[in-house]
């Protein structure tokens, strides 16, 4: 679900801050229409979740966050995952690669 | 007031040009050499990331000030097969002592030929690290996730 780089950029603008579709939009280079799409997508996912403030729709991130933990941390392995493939193709056979 | 419903684990597979004992000491011996060191949970910069080869070994990150910050514990030391590691950072993105609390992360390293190696990767009882509580006012409050989602869309957006 956050493979999508758009939604991926949604749901970090929403982890900084709670938004509406038009904050959303000011930010990024698509129209409303599209960060509407991506954010039924990320509420259908449990990721997101919206409120009614007056007359304004605020998106933010689950708070129950059981999904949006799930969600990060798969993020974060498939990217470690990634650098550990390049670093185990690339490694010495047998020396030591300690941090500076 | 309810019971942590179950999430279901999170699994990652790689396979890697490289014999398996190199693979298997790459991820073990060389582990700060490739882990993202946008991941982290101490208040310093991160310096490395150790994770100690044996049964029992702890699994932790050292700062540039010198301070270390424990993720868990080595519980399955099988060089150059089978590893298993606790990861116990909780909802407030703190290090949670408690074994309870304690998520799992498996990774089986299957040689794929004499040059290759299959890397599998589960991280399971992820349920535990929600301490339900915790986690919503880590979010609402500002810190925990939040704060850590916003250190990784800053690092994420530096990169473009």
């Amino acid at each position: 679900m956050l493979g999508d780089p758009t939604r991926r950029a949604i749901f970090e603008l929403l982890a900084r801050h709670p938004s509406t579709v038009g904050e959303l939009a000011q930010q990024l280079p698509i129209t409303r229409s599209a960060v509407s799409q991506h954010l039924r997508v990320l509420k259908d996912g449990g990721l997101v979740i919206s409120q009614a403030q007056g007359t304004r729709r605020i998106y933010r991130l689950n708070p129950e966050g059981v999904t949006a933990l799930r969600a990060y941390l798969d993020r974060v392995w498939a990217e470690a995952l990634t650098a550990f493939g390049k670093a185990a193709q690339t490694a010495p056979t047998d020396s030591e690669q300690e941090e500076p | 007031m309810s019971s942590t419903p179950t999430i279901p684990p999170l699994t990652g597979t790689i396979t890697v040009d490289a014999p398996v004992d190199q693979t298997f000491r790459t991820f073990t011996a060389h582990f700060g050499s490739w882990w993202p060191a946008e991941y982290h949970i101490g208040q310093a910069e991160m310096a490395t990331a150790i994770l100690e080869p044996r049964h029992g070994g702890r699994w932790y990150e050292q700062g540039v000030d010198g301070s270390e910050c424990d993720w868990g514990r080595v519980l399955v030391w099988e060089p150059p097969h089978r590893l298993v590691v606790t990861w116990q950072i909780n909802g407030q993105w703190q290090f949670d002592p408690d074994p309870e609390h304690a998520s799992e992360i498996e990774v089986r390293f299957t040689p794929d030929g004499p040059e290759q190696t299959r890397v599998e990767l589960e991280h399971r009882h992820l349920e535990r690290l929600v301490d339900g509580q915790a986690l919503r006012e880590g979010i609402q409050g500002g810190g925990g996730w939040s704060a850590l989602l916003e250190q990784f869309a800053k690092a994420a957006a530096n990169q473009r």
